[in-house]
């Protein structure tokens, strides 16, 4: 089985915080970790591999200090690294990054092609499920559970909002995970050795064969236009005395809005 | 459009690298460079005391806008019941659609005629109907190929569908096979007056900015919509469109859905339709506070909520959970016991009509977006609260 899961390298969000006069992120010293949810596509290719044989191959479209992140993914057991780097990819949305990895994708071969559900930073969501249309192969989302697989079909639970639906696809596929799925496992010692080691490929726009009017800010249907503080509105009534007499006035204004 | 530094200018003072949320600008010989995770949001460009960084347009910009007219909403349902976000959507889409003088469509797969004459009483002029069995129960490729099909056949200007499991699985693929642009999980949509855009604007990096996009030059404009954030437009009972009936006879698929299981606590569907929500956090310190709660939730009729700490503590279920990683609730009074008022929190709770704060914090940012804000231990003040709603209620 030829595996690929998809990685991307991102700021912890839960230590970005935003300077509310510039409008702009405070990210200092805020560290690059692999999205969350890439980890457990990670250990989904792991598990996978562990029961059908094969190679788990993990990939990431971003700057040379994106190897960071591949090399962090081989520690945990992944056999190989790409990394999809080229000035012609400077300012992909969604689109265009789908585009780029389906072409590395369909380059390298894969049977099944593992992402997680979204990315902590964009948290679209769309990446996984367009890189499936470009490749012209089925996908899940949201899967929290991999029931079973052969060698030409698998079986996934997909987490819906009102419970989940037992979905049968055939290979190859494209899966986007949650974290139900599994706990992904920790560095081995021996990975740790192999990460140090290991050769990254890089590969360019050329390589992959990509037409270059599809690539970075050309390729890409949208434009971020700007970006602002989240506005909170400030209509508040601080309500004063005793507790008892806030209490009171709060049932007041509550029945004169009929509230209650 | 491309972001460039004068390398002449740039003192290498190094604030452009502090404002930029994508982490695209390095030093090289110190001197600031963007590099390829530019995503062109211009954060930097005001922030440069020197001026020295740029923007510059380029000749492919001005590429021709496909053409297109009409808005169109994908009116999601699950066993025949359309869900909420339908009518949320036909809310916000006729409010477009005024805007740009055109007409509203709803787009429904599986149900019933009965089903969509709904929609047209919810305010839709027009419904693309397929009563196909084939695409009764939701699968991802029969979707996404009916509604690229549609789509290329009457060219909408517009599509919007809900930020739902459904939506955010197989919309993306209809925008990958149409090659136009698709922006999720949308909080706020507006139309610029002049080029006729479509401003979608969206919470990223867990909720710590908003973000306003474009799709300038192709079409339809395509964005997922958070349920529970737009309003409902007006039913009208008398309310006229047609309906349009569609043929599912091109599809295929290589998904099978096996089996649907629903797992649903009555909580968190009540959650997201409740009128009253009483929401704990950190503050209520564990099972004794939420007791407290519970009680007074009782007296309102209300649903509880919580902060994800609370969660996180183990103190109740994730189902209840508020926020940008929880649930968007929208409901008549929310009452946050407790709760600090962190943004992403906010974010699933702001669209409330009154807003209660209950903290000993009289700081705490929850007070900012707060209705009424009653400062002191919630130990204290929601017994109180219990007791005297109690009391004017008769009960
Ligand atoms: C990517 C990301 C996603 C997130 N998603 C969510 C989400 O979906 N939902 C969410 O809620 N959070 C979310 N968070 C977490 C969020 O940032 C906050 O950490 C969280 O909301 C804090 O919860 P809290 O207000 O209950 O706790 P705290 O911030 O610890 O606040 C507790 C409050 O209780 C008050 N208090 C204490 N004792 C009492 C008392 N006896 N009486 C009255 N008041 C008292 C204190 O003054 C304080 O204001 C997310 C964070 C990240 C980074
Ligand atoms: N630049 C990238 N390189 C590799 N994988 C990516 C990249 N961007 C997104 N992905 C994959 O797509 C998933 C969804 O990302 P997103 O659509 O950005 O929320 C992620 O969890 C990754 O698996």
């Amino acid at each position: 089985m030829r595996i690929i899961v998809c990685i991307k390298q991102v700021p912890d969000t839960a230590e970005v915080r935003i300077n509310p006069e510039t409008n702009t992120l405070i990210r200092d010293g805020v560290p690059s970790i692999i999205n969350p949810y890439d980890t457990h596509a990670i250990e989904a290719g792991l598990q996978i591999r562990e029961k059908t044989g094969g190679t788990v191959t993990v990939v990431t479209m971003g700057p040379p200090q994106a190897e960071n992140a591949l090399r962090e993914a081989i520690s945990m057991g992944a056999d190989g690294a790409a990394l999809l780097t080229d000035r012609a990819f400077a300012g992909s949305d969604t689109w265009a990054t789908a585009y780029t990895l389906a072409k590395a994708i369909e380059h390298i071969g894969a049977d099944i092609i593992l992402c997680g559900k979204q990315a902590i930073d964009g948290d679209t969501a769309q990446v996984g499920p367009e890189i499936a249309e470009f490749l012209d192969i089925p996908h899940v989302a949201y899967v929290r559970k991999i029931d079973d697989i052969t060698d030409s079909t698998i079986v996934v639970q997909r987490l819906m909002d009102d419970g989940y639906d037992v979905v049968e696809s055939s290979l190859p596929v494209l899966l986007t995970v949650v974290r139900e799925l599994n706990v992904p496992r920790l560095p081995s010692l021996k990975g740790k050795m192999a990460a140090k080691k290991a050769v990254i490929r890089r590969l360019g726009a050329a390589d992959i064969k990509a037409e270059e009017e599809s690539l970075g800010l050309n390729g890409s249907p949208t434009q971020v236009r700007n970006i602002f503080a989240p506005k909170v509105k400030k209509d508040r009534k601080m309500l004063e005395g005793t507790a008892e007499e806030q209490v009171e006035s709060l049932i007041r204004e509550l029945a004169g809005l009929k509230c209650l | 459009m491309f972001i460039k530094v004068n390398r002449d200018k740039c003192s290498g003072c190094e604030s452009c690298i502090q404002s930029c949320p994508f982490d695209a600008i390095v030093m090289q010989d110190d001197k600031a460079e963007i590099t390829e995770n530019c995503q062109l949001c211009r954060a930097c460009l005001s922030v440069c005391p020197e001026g020295a960084i740029y923007e510059i347009e380029e000749a492919s910009d001005k590429k021709e806008k496909g053409q297109g007219s009409g808005v169109w909403i994908y009116a999601e349902q699950r066993e025949g019941v359309i869900a909420g976000v339908s009518f949320e959507l036909l809310g916000i889409g006729k409010k477009l659609a005024d805007k740009l003088g055109t007409e509203v469509s709803a787009v429904l797969f599986g149900a019933t005629e009965e089903e969509a004459q709904e929609l047209i009483k919810w305010g839709a002029d027009r419904v693309y109907h397929c009563a196909d069995a084939l695409v009764s129960a939701f699968n991802d490729e029969p979707y996404a190929g009916l509604l690229s099909d549609l789509i290329e056949r009457y060219k909408p200007e517009i599509v919007l569908a809900g930020a739902t499991p459904i939506g955010r699985s197989f919309i993306p693929r209809v925008a990958a096979r149409l090659k136009t642009g698709l922006t999720a999980d949308c909080t706020s949509l507006e139309i610029d007056e002049a080029a006729k855009n479509l401003i979608q604007i969206r919470p990223a990096f867990g909720g710590n900015i908003m973000a306003a996009i474009l799709c300038p030059h192709t079409r339809p404009q395509m964005a997922t919509v958070r349920p529970r954030v737009m309003k409902r437009g007006v039913y009208d009972e008398s309310g006229l469109g047609e309906i349009i009936a569609v043929k599912a006879d091109k599809v295929r698929s290589r998904t099978k859905v096996l089996e649907i299981v629903k797992e649903v606590s009555d909580i968190s569907v009540n959650l997201q339709e409740a009128n009253i929500i009483v929401a704990g956090g950190r503050g209520t310190g564990g099972e004794k506070g939420f007791k407290l709660l519970h009680e007074l939730a009782g007296a309102l009729g209300a649903s509880l909520g919580a902060s994800r700490a609370a969660v996180d503590e183990g103190w109740i279920p994730y189902s209840h959970q508020v926020g940008q990683t929880g649930k968007t609730v929208g409901p008549k009074i929310y009452i946050a016991c407790g709760i600090s008022g962190a943004v992403q929190h906010i974010v699933g709770m702001q669209s409330s009509d009154i807003i209660i704060a209950i903290n000993k914090n009289p700081e705490a940012p929850i007070f900012n977006i707060a209705t009424y804000g009653i400062v002191g231990d919630l130990f204290e003040i929601v017994p109180m609260l219990t007791r005297k709603i109690k009391e004017a209620k008769g009960i």
